[in-house]
């Protein structure tokens, strides 16, 4: 009998298949890679919208028919707190509100009123803006009274027009590398140590298939996984929170591609995990000191910039800052992927050396 | 009729560092046959059957499977084999159907899984995980997956341990029924009712050695001829006659 010429494409993307059914029904990739980056996206979604607020009691016995009061109800920083005389104190003191107002008409004439604020020890940079709001209003309401002096200097200001950077622009590119790291890591680990210890690849060494294409098609359904989550991820984040898309579809898929490219990197960081497991309860502790660090430290959360300088250095050094930078850069400043060839080479660095260990230490079983 | 050799085996040896594990054994496989080794655990029943199923590699000895060289032509061997392993587990959260449809794109063939499942009488279980089946199926199944490239020969390493009687004689009909569909079977057990009803010839391993290979009939007359007496009086039944004749030969999936 003389054997067909045997595919080893169809090998790989027979195990590509199942593998891609395999994530989709197991919880835990489902919940990892888009339940928690979404449930992030949503929080700071919705918290990220409103901007500062500077909250203020405004006192019961207060007058509320003079152009101070009415030019601060305008004012969308400002944000008025009825409440009884007692527990507003208590707030206060407790840092809950920020400032405490009352206005009192001057029974005896001129000044016309008198604005009484308490501010708190509790919330010093609320009490802050609050106090330069307070003079810009009452600025000009003393210049418009008859006989005050012509103004020495005139504050003439403008704003220039800027894309607005909302919070979502910062989360979201984070969350979604992110979510290609644990993808990477936790998937790929788990996946070859239970086929490891199970005897499946031992089984698939008895068909014709060959190492690589083992390999290859598992990389083909994580990324396959990965690529439909980036996509969904970016979707929520675009139409329901406004996830800033310069040059919309072709943002996209330089995303996609720098997607790739970064999960890429970390199946390398997968596969070494699986071989330096001895079974699957040593997975998570390593797992963990690979993406723990890289979700404090790269800009998933905070800009790094925020970071004492000590630990800058670290940041610095991991691949999912790089991947998030550039991410950002794509998604918000409209930058191509020429444009990121730094972030692009210290990735590929990162993943040249984190395969030669790979190799190193994987076992097949 | 002159039987054709399928499986020669010539001076194998295995050694684990400085552990011999098997000794430069030698023996035959005929075509159309159900060879069985037997042997007691750790006797080297299983490496000797890796080798041969391409698993593991030789330190010396030529093996030849199907025409094919085994130092040469591995790849070759693996699409005439049909592998069973002790205790292998399947991908994980895929039903019986798309683990035969997988296996087929690992052969690079194209397989209908429902006459395949149908075979080994699991149609019913198509889109049931591996998981979820009692221990008889499970075995059942493993024997599908060894069917699915058409193999001249199959492997079975220990496939009832741990069955009970019923499921135990369900897969020693279904082993039957293969190889008088032409397949030649190399099995391992430990357990010699088995190997008597199944097995046209067996080899016993002890120690990494062969130390008789014969029909299961020609050995217990030599045993017989040689003055060795059962120490009780044998009956016409057995206990595990009993069972079934009290439980009866349906099978009992779970």
């Amino acid at each position: 009998m003389k054997i067909k010429k045997y595919s080893h494409l169809k090998a790989t993307l027979a195990i590509a298949r199942a593998s891609f059914k395999s994530i989709l029904r197991s919880p835990s990739a489902v919940v990892f890679s888009l339940l928690f980056p979404l449930i992030f996206i949503v929080v700071f979604g919705f918290i990220g919208s409103g901007g500062i607020t500077v909250d203020v009691g405004l006192a019961n016995n207060s007058d509320t028919i003079n152009p101070v009061y009415k030019t601060l109800c305008k004012i969308d920083v400002i944000k008025f707190i009825d409440g009884n005389e007692k527990q507003m104190d208590q707030d206060l003191e407790k840092g809950r509100i920020d400032a405490i107002l009352n206005i009192q008409k001057n029974p005896k004439g001129l000044p016309a009123y008198f604005v009484n604020v308490k501010y708190t020890e509790a919330s010093k940079e609320k009490g802050s803006i609050l106090k330069s709001v307070l003079s810009n209003v009452i600025l000009p309401i003393n210049a418009k009274a008859n006989d005050a002096p012509p103004p020495v200097a005139e504050l003439k200001e403008t704003t220039i027009r800027g894309r607005e950077y909302k919070t979502i622009d910062f989360i979201l590119p984070g969350q979604l590398g992110f979510a290609l790291l644990s993808t990477g890591v936790f998937g790929t680990a788990f996946v070859f140590i239970s086929l490891r210890l199970t005897l499946v690849i031992k089984r698939f060494f008895a068909t014709p298939v060959t190492k690589a294409s083992i390999v290859l098609g598992e990389a083909v359904a994580r990324i396959v996984f990965a690529l439909f989550t980036a996509i969904f991820i970016i979707v929520v984040g675009h139409y329901a929170f406004g996830f800033t898309l310069i040059n919309g579809v072709t943002t996209v898929i330089n995303m996609l591609i720098l997607s790739t490219l970064g999960l890429i990197v970390f199946l390398g960081f997968g596969l070494a995990v699986s071989g330096v497991a001895k079974n699957e309860s040593m997975v998570p502790p390593i797992a963990n000191i690979i993406t723990l660090p890289q979700f404090l430290l790269s800009g998933t959360f905070f800009s790094i910039s925020a970071f004492p300088s000590w630990l800058q250095p670290i940041s610095k050094a991991l691949p999912l800052t790089y991947l998030n930078d550039a991410l950002r850069k794509v998604a918000f400043e409209g930058a191509g992927l020429w444009d990121v060839h730094h972030q692009i080479l210290i990735l590929l660095i990162w993943g040249i050396g984190i395969y030669a260990v790979a190799v190193k230490v994987f076992k097949w079983e | 009729m002159e039987k054709s050799i399928i499986i020669s085996v010539g001076n194998l040896v295995k050694n684990y560092d400085k552990f011999e594990a098997v000794k430069s054994i030698s023996f035959e496989v005929y075509q159309g046959e159900i060879f069985g080794l037997l042997g007691p655990n750790g006797a080297g029943k299983t490496t000797t059957l890796e080798i041969m199923e391409t698993l593991r590699d030789k330190t010396s000895g030529n093996i030849n499977i199907g025409g094919y060289d085994l130092a040469k032509n591995p790849n070759e061997i693996k699409h005439i084999i049909g592998v069973q392993l002790q205790a292998a587990g399947y991908y994980p959260n895929l039903n019986l159907t798309e683990l035969i449809k997988l296996f087929s794109g690992l052969y690079g063939i194209e397989v209908n899984a429902i006459s395949l499942l149908e075979k080994v009488s699991l149609t019913d279980k198509a889109k049931a995980k591996f998981k979820e089946l009692s221990g008889g199926q499970k075995q059942r199944f493993s024997i599908a997956t060894t069917l699915i490239n058409q193999p001249k020969i199959i492997f079975l390493d220990e496939p009832t341990t741990g069955l009970d009687p019923q499921a135990r004689r369900n897969l020693w009909d279904l082993i039957l029924e293969i190889r008088s569909a032409g397949t030649t079977i190399v099995l391992t057990t430990h357990y010699m009712d088995e190997a008597e009803i199944l097995c046209d010839r067996v080899a016993f391993i002890d120690n990494g050695e062969i130390i008789g290979i014969n029909s299961p009939d020609q050995f217990i007359d030599d045993l017989v001829s040689s003055g060795f007496e059962r120490k009780k009086e044998v009956k016409k039944a057995n206990l595990e006659d009993v069972f079934i004749n009290l439980t009866g030969k349906d099978l009992r999936e779970d």
